[in-house]
Order: structure tokens, then sequence, then C-alpha cells
């Protein structure tokens, strides 16, 4: 049962529309709509904001500005939890980012309370912002450092050696599913149907906010249109619409437009990267260097570790990676997919690859000469480390020893054409989960968990893992997901949601099975017999796992998954369009759970890299401050036409030191070197290395023939 | 989005009579640039006129040996006749190149003549700008001019014209036929349709407040090789870096008209009649006055231009 690709228990209820996102949800009955109007200067102060034509518009119920919006928990210090922290909304006349709510409208109808917003007359007072990340100044303070020997030597002693600068663009994760809240204050309870990642750690920066006990909240997360990272701390959409029905009474609906969540959402900072990479001749690394800037706030310190990739990728006796920040006035940062990986293995595979060709080695020769057992940072033995069982399948897959050796020397028609290889890592991590398994005596297994399903597939696998285990059909199996009522595990995010699920429950249903065997013993043919017989009421029990801190393993050993990417691409000889051809992923990431599903999401994974490395990057305006290009039309991703010929191939695996069923997370993992492989191809097929990234047809045409 | 009314008309004469009884009323048919820009709050029309049900939905012969294509005809049906695929090989090429399929089933010809800009700055109502707000400035000029004007810019207004159809037609020597107020019909030539920014950015087309486009109508086909190269970032739907809209005839430049490098179609009579692309190119570009960000769009021309040439010779067909 585990393992087997099935497909999605939820999946016919999705395609047909019945399952019901959180903008569509009937249960609190008929809601009002509300709308923010957000900021349109990157940085100032609201002078005089006049709200009357709003407040006399049609159906408008509600107009709230900084001057009278209700009192909420002030915000909080950059210290501490970023689950945990307030965000008071329309608290002052400060406007810290272009796009940030400036007033709240709450109409009859979605149409008319965007009127009325239409309607609020507003003057700013305009201050100089900074909307520019502008290189490594002289005052840098050095964050996360992590060192071994002395790599300013070791770049001296060379002998081959390589120091480059790269820099990655904003990115957004820009789920399908809008972020949305309707929110239901009744009784003195508030119940949010929120789009979420996570559900109970919302709960505690919430009720901080609206001073309210997080007792007193409840958050339904049922079924999620994607996430990314997007949706894993509080955002505006969900204080607002709180605020708002507990002002009014009745429920209120507020969904933001596309637009809105260029601004509202958090992004991807931007980074700067220095790469100092030095080898002996047969290319063992003698140095390995990574320093990144990254775009944070003064007042938020999302801290996209670029450079951390460089951790314990490959082995390197002198090696420092560390970061620095330059704070801008543009929304605060938080997790994109991939976060740190996505941007800094497309940095730090291109520089490997760019040390291989200075070497004369294949790339490949060159990542599997400086592979390493144990983790470089943390000195431990690194569990499940596969990097070159999937460098090695992906050659002999993808058919590397066909490769155009030296750049720009294959052409097929006005086609360029090369190939590019990178690895991939991602951290794997374990937190406190709680899961509940029940069996009912009528003959159906309840399991239920605060665990979201985010399109990923979590209602099928936890399914599968507990069909499995108490040796019952999945069709006997109810999975109940995604309310803050349930046992409290930490969500989607971090990739860790599906291993932290699958392990708590399989504990239960073990622990469920051991009760019975006490009395029934093992030899039964039917345990909802057993159970009507000897537990009347039904049995049930929690099964848990331990955040990684607590868990031995990770003591004794470092965790991780890992992958190798590899690409094809053409660039048109007169235009320099690149245009993938054909792209390979070979992934170690522990024992997986649903062959359907796991393909999918490093196959989505994948191709976000492809995106990150040719299209995608949020422009801002270096005089105003806002995003030149937020909206759908400019802000390119890749369409069905730009992702031809796409697999991804999941090595037998199973990682012991992870978790007795041996698996691990793969969200992040199928992003993280895809965009080096395909910028390495672009080199390959051109001979023109672009590091800032997306490479777009302009930054290589000086260099086409 | 303001609120507006709404009124459906039957005919051309209703249709203009609805427009003369309420100044700043817009026509309205498949919708896909319009309501977007109403959405946004870039135009704000007191009354729509819904256009839909005119008929002026088919393809026909002109006495002329031409083809006389009625406004509401559908991008999608359009690029699909048989008629426009054989004799207008460069027309049906562009539409196919534009949007999606899920617009181009939507949009009509007429609709994608009247297509506004895609500037970003034009998009964002925080923004300065000429076109939406007269005298209110350019918020572009100084900013992110990636995929802005090179040709025929002004001081007021430096946007694009987003149509690959209109490219085409400028290369095809199209007419725009019109009604007007009181049922006055006029042909407008292609050339003169599209209008170049000056200082009124916010005056696109040579269409009076009122008029509407009824038909276009293309003279007899030119043959020759029929080409229409769109670069752009990605594969589909992405608005093009450039276009080149060539008819050739033995490796001779017949029709050359670029898009994605002015406010309006950029045709190159100049440079018909040769057999040299880098002369033509040389012609195309002479005045051309890029931003550091654009600039690419100037060697990229030569070199799509070259290559469109190149590969016209080759088919020979």
């Amino acid at each position: 049962m585990i393992g087997q690709g099935i497909s999605r228990t939820d999946g016919p209820i999705k395609v047909t529309g019945r399952a019901a996102y959180s903008a569509e949800r009937q249960d609190a009955g008929p809601t009002l709509h509300g709308y923010i109007l957000g900021a349109g200067i990157g940085r100032g102060r609201v002078a005089r904001i006049d709200i009357a034509a709003a407040e006399a518009a049609p159906g408008v119920r509600l107009v709230w500005t900084h001057e009278n919006a209700p009192e909420q928990g002030p915000a909080e210090g950059i210290e501490g939890d970023m689950m945990d922290r307030t965000r008071p909304e329309l608290a002052s006349d400060r406007i810290n980012y272009y796009g940030m709510p400036i007033a709240f409208v709450v109409a009859e109808s979605f149409e008319e309370a965007r009127a009325a917003a239409g309607l609020i007359a507003v003057e700013y007072e305009l201050e100089p912002g900074a909307f520019t990340l502008s290189g490594f100044g002289p005052d840098l303070n050095w964050r996360r450092p992590s060192q071994a020997g002395d790599i300013d030597q070791a770049m001296r002693e060379g002998p081959v050696t390589l120091e480059e600068t790269y820099s990655t663009p904003y990115h957004f994760s820009q789920p399908m599913e809008l972020h949305a809240c309707i929110a239901d204050w009744r009784d003195g309870h508030l119940h949010l149907y929120l789009t979420a990642q996570m559900v109970n750690q919302l709960t505690t920066g919430l009720g901080k906010t609206l001073r309210l006990d997080p007792g007193a909240i409840s958050i339904d997360s049922a079924y999620v249109g994607g996430g990314f990272g997007s949706k894993i701390v509080l955002h505006c959409e969900a204080v607002l619409a709180s605020l708002a029905t507990m002002a009014l009474g009745q429920p209120v609906k507020l969904m933001l437009t596309r637009r809105q969540i260029f601004t509202l959402v958090g992004h991807r900072p931007a980074s700067i990267s220095r790469v100092r990479l030095a080898a002996t001749p047969d290319g063992r690394l003698t140095a390995l260097g990574h320093d990144a800037l990254i775009q944070v706030r003064t007042d938020d310190a999302w801290d996209e570790g670029v450079s951390s990739v460089g951790k314990a990728l490959y082995a390197s006796p002198n090696r420092l990676t560390r970061q620095a920040h330059q704070a801008l006035d543009v929304q605060p940062g938080e997790p994109v997919r991939g976060p740190g990986e996505l941007p800094g293995l497309m940095v730090l595979e291109s520089a490997m690859d760019e040390l291989a060709e200075k070497l004369g080695m294949d790339p490949i020769e060159l990542r599997l000469r400086n592979d390493t057992q144990i983790d470089p940072d943390k000195r431990l033995p690194l569990s499940g480390r596969r990097l070159a069982d999937c460098l090695r399948e992906g050659a002999e897959q993808f058919g590397w020893r066909d490769r155009p050796t030296r750049p720009a020397s294959r052409r097929d028609g006005r086609w360029l054409v090369g190939y590019g290889v990178a690895s991939s890592m991602r951290g794997h991590y374990q937190t406190s989960a709680e899961v509940l398994v029940r069996i009912e005596p009528d003959g159906f297994v309840i399991v239920r968990s605060d665990m979201t399903d985010i399109g990923t597939g979590t209602y099928t696998i936890v399914a599968q893992v507990v069909a499995e285990a108490l040796g019952v059909p999945m069709s006997q199996i109810k999975v109940e997901l995604a309310h803050t009522k349930h046992p409290k595990g930490n969500g989607a995010g971090g990739s860790w949601g599906a291993a932290n699920t699958t392990v708590a429950a399989d504990r239960a249903a073990a622990e469920l099975r051991a009760r019975i065997a006490v009395v029934a013993g093992t030899g039964y043919n039917d345990i909802f017999a057993e159970v009507r017989r000897h537990f009347p009421d039904g049995i049930e029990e929690i099964g848990k796992t331990l955040d990684n801190k607590d868990d031995p393993n990770y003591r004794t050993h470092a965790q991780y998954t890992y992958g190798a990417s590899f690409a094809e691409v053409g660039v048109d000889i007169d235009t320099g369009e690149v245009r993938l051809r054909r792209m390979l992923g070979v992934f170690a990431a522990g024992r997986i759970l649903n062959a359907k599903t796991a393909r999918s999401q490093l196959i989505g994974g994948m191709i976000w890299g492809v995106s990150a490395a040719l299209q995608e990057a949020g422009v801002l305006d270096p005089r105003h401050g806002h995003w030149v290009n937020g909206d759908f039309a400019e802000y390119l991703i890749p369409t069905h036409a730009d992702i031809p010929a796409i697999d991804a191939i999941m090595l037998e695996d199973f990682d012991d030191k992870a978790n007795h069923l041996g698996v691990k997370g793969i969200g992040e993992l199928g992003a993280g070197g895809t965009g080096g492989s395909v910028a390495n191809a672009v080199y390959n097929a051109t001979g023109v290395r672009v590091r800032d990234f997306p490479i777009t047809l302009a930054k290589l045409l000086p260099g086409l023939p | 989005m303001k609120p507006f009314s709404y009124e459906r008309v039957a005919s051309p004469g209703e249709a203009v009579e609805a427009a003369a009884a309420r100044p700043g009323a817009r026509f309205i048919a498949g919708g896909t640039n319009l309501l977007d820009l109403m959405k946004l709050g870039i135009e704000a029309p007191q009354h729509l006129i819904d256009v839909n049900r005119l008929g002026l939905d088919t393809i026909e012969p002109t006495a002329e040996g031409g083809l006389r294509i009625g406004a509401l005809v559908r991008n999608a049906d359009l690029a699909a006749d048989r008629r426009v695929r054989r004799d207008y090989a460069v027309l049906a090429r562009a539409l196919v190149s534009g949007a999606s399929g899920q617009l181009r089933n939507k949009a009509t010809t007429a609709g994608n003549l009247m297509q506004r800009t895609r500037c970003p700055y034009f998009y964002n109502t925080d923004m300065p700008c000429n076109k939406r707000r007269p005298g209110s400035g350019c918020a572009a000029i100084g900013g992110l001019t990636h995929n802005l004007a090179v040709l025929g810019v002004s001081d007021a207004c430096i946007a694009t014209h987003p149509s690959d159809m209109c490219v085409a037609l400028r290369a095809l020597d199209a007419t725009v036929e019109t009604v007007g107020a009181g049922g006055r019909a006029r042909s407008i030539p292609i050339a003169a349709f599209h209008r170049l920014p000056g200082d009124r950015p916010d005056i696109e087309t040579a269409l009076e407040p009122g008029e509407l486009i009824t038909a276009v109508t293309l003279p007899a086909p030119l043959g020759g090789v029929q080409l229409y190269r769109k670069v752009r970032e990605r594969a589909s739907y992405a608005f093009a870096n450039l276009t080149v809209a060539l008819v050739a005839e033995e490796g001779q430049i017949v029709r050359l008209a670029f898009g994605g490098l002015a406010a309006k179609p950029w045709r190159v009579e100049v440079a018909e009649g040769g057999d040299d692309a880098d002369l033509a190119a040389d012609l195309a570009l002479a005045g051309a006055t890029p931003t550091e960000d654009n600039a690419y769009k100037l060697p990229l021309a030569r070199r799509t231009l070259k290559a469109t040439l190149a590969q016209a010779t080759e088919v020979r067909s």
C-alpha cells in the first residue's frame, strides 16, 4: 500500500468542484465582503484620508483607516518566532511598503466594496525610500557564518580558482487559490475558514492581535489550492476579516486580488552572491566560499538562506558561508518554495559548472570527486547521502555521455543545443506532531490531524499508511485534516508535513494494534469485529513525533534529501530565446509514500527551477518601490508550451535515521538544483555565462554569434 | 471598478445612435481588454454598449479580389479561415501567436484594433500616465522600460502597441471600415488608423468619438512567402519583445512591418523592394531612441529580420 501510485482520494471532488476552498465555504451562511485599499507609495505616511464618500456609497457597512480601526495588539520586534507575532493592521499612518493596507471597506457585495474603496481620497506625505539592492557595501554585519580552515589563504594558493558575483531576483509564491478568509464571530467564538498551510500555529499571533484567547479561535482549511510558503504566516486577510466580523456581528469574506498577492503575502528576497572556489588540478575543492547579501526590512529580517546550501553540499577543507542584510522599503520577505536552496543552488551550481570548465573536467566528475559522507558543517555522518547515486543514475538515463563537451558546439537548425547538470540538496526536518487514529465499531477508521493538504496529497498518503498499518482497505479510512480542533502538528511547510504526519499516524496505528492484540491475540481476521467485541465504544490512540532537537537520531546524523537535475535547452541563435527541450530529475528522498503524488510534486518543483533560471523575476521600480510587473501578464512563469518532456525518477530508498518508516520530505527538493542545470545548459549551448538571473534573451544577445 | 450602465443594440445604426446619446460610452464586444481595464480602474466608462449582436461576423470576398472581415469575427475564426490561411498567411500566423486560445475565441477583429498598451505604468493607477490621465506625466520614462518603445516615442509617452494582428494588417495594407454619427460611413487606411503619441498619447486612433468599426478590408492577395516571427521570453502567452511581419518573394522584401517597437505597427516602406536585411534594418531603426533597458531591441530587430528573410528565401513556397 505504502509507495503505490494511488490517485488522490480527494481528486474526484476537486475536479467536479465539490471540494470547497476557503472563499467558497458556505458554512457561515451569506457573508459581507471586504476590500483592501493599498498604499500607492513606497514609503511615507498618510497625511489625509477622506472616507465620507465611501461610507455613503451603496451597500457599504464599514470603512476603516488608521484613524478609526479597532485597537489591536501592538507590533512586536523581529526577535522570536515569526509564527507567533502579532500583525496589527491599519495601526498607524505609516506606510512601510507599496500596497500596504491603508483602508478597509466592508460592503454587501464585493463589487460595492471595491467601488467604495475607489472613492477614498488619500493624500500622502512621501519620504524617500530605499528600493535597490545595491551590492556588498563596506559595513557588512555577517550572519550565520559556517567556517572551516582559512578560505582566503586557500584562494591565494589555488591553483585553480574562481571568484564570481551572481544575483537572483524577487520571486513570488503565487498559488492558484488566492489568499482568502471567511470570518464568523458567533457566541464569543471566532470561526475562520482560511486558506492556510498551518492552522494551530496561527492562533497565537492572531489571538494577540485581536486580544482574544487563542482557544476562542477555530481555523478550518480543509482544502487549499497551493501554498508554496505564502500561506504559512499570519496575513492581513485573516486579521481584517476577523476584526470586521467582530465589529459587525456578521460573517465577512475577504479574498485578496491576484495583484494584491504581489504585495501582501511576502516574497522571496532578492540576493547578490559572491562565490569563491579553489581546487587542485584534479578537481578536489580546497576552498568553498559563498557570501550572500539578502534583502530584508529593518523591522522584519526573513533571512533567505542563500549561502546555507554551501555548508554541506561538498567537502572542502577551507570553507566559509555567510549572509549579510540590506534593509529596503518593501514588504517583509517570507518562505517561498525552496527557501535558500532555490536561489542558492542555482548560484553555487553555476559556479561549480564554471569551475569544471576551468579544470577541463566533466561537471559530474567534479561533483563526485567532492562528495562527502560527513556533513562538513555539523561534522556528523550524513544519513541517506546518495548524491552520487542520483548523479550516476541520471547521467545514464539522460544520456549525459552524448553531451556537447565544448560550449556552443552543437546545432539543430537555428537552435544552439546544450546540456546541463546540477546537484540538489535539502535539509530534512522533523517537528513535534500528534495524530489521532480511531477505529469505530461501525467499520471505519478515522484519522485526525491539523495537518493541511495544500494540493500535495496528504489525504491520500495518510490513508495509505494507516490502511497498511491496520490491514484495512483505504475505502474504510476517513481522513480529517486542517482544523484547529484536531491534534496539533506543524502543518505543511518546510517539507516536513508528510513525514511528521504519516510517522505519527503509523505510531498511533501500531499502538492500536498492540492494544487489540492484548485482548484478541494476533491471529484475528477482522479488526473491526475485534473492536466491536472488545471496545464497543471504539478505540483510539494518538501517535507522536518529536521535534528534531529532541530526537536522538538528529544528534547523531545529519539529515538531508538529495537529487540531481539534467536539462537540455535550445537557444535560438538569432533571437536568444531559450526553450527547454527536455529535463530529468533523479531523487533520493527516503521511502516514497505515493509514487504518483510524489512525482507530481517533484516535477512541479522542477518547473519552478526552470522558471527561476529563465523567466521569473519580480521587478521593483527603483524610484517608487512598486512591483512593476505585478500581474500574471508580466510576471512570467512557464506555460505548458514551455515544459516539454520532463520526468522525475525516485531512487528506491529508505532512511532509517529519519524515522521508522524511512520517509523524508520532497516538497522543496525538486525546486532545488533544477535552476542550476538549466543555467548550465544555456552556457553549454551558447558559451555565454549569465550570472544575473533570470537568463533572458536580452542578456544572451550580446554574446551570440 | 465604478458602477456603469449597459445596453445591448441590434444594428450598427442603433449602436452609433446610442453612442451619440451617451458621450463617453464605450462599445464592448469580446471584452477581453476593456473589462480588465475597468476592473483595474484604468477605464471607467459610465455606459457600455454591447455590440455582440450586430452580425458583422462573416468574412466575404470583395469585388477587388480581397476579403471583407466583419468587425465581430473572432480572432480564432479569422485565423482558421481557409482563405486567410492560404492568401494572407502573415495574418493567420500573427493571430495565432497572440494571446491564448481562450482569449482568441472571444476577442474580435475590431476589438483587437482597439487594444490598449500593456505598458506597466499605464496599468498602475498609482502612477502618472499621460494616456490614462492626460497631462499627469509619464512614469515609464526613467522607469523600467524593458518592453517599451524605441521608435516614434515622445516626451509624453513611450508605450508600445500590443497587437500582433495589427502588425500583419499594416503589412497587408488593410482598410478599416467604420460608421459614425448620422450613419456616415468612412474608410480609414490602417496606416492612418493608429497614431503616434505626440503630445496626446491618450488619443490612440483616428476614430471619432462614437464611431463604430464595422469591418476590416484586405486588398487582393499579395502572394509571396508570408511570415510572422514573434520573439518572446516564453513559448506562449507573452507580449512580444518584438515581431516581424514579412512578405517576401525570391529573397526580396515585398512588405515589412515590425511590432513591439512603437505605439503603432512600424511599417518600413522604404525597405520594400530591397533584398538586403541589414540595409532594411538600418532604414527601419533610423531615429530610434532606445533606453538602457530596451536597447537590446535594436540588434534583436536586425537579427530577427535577417533570420526571417533568410527563412522566407529558404521556404520559397
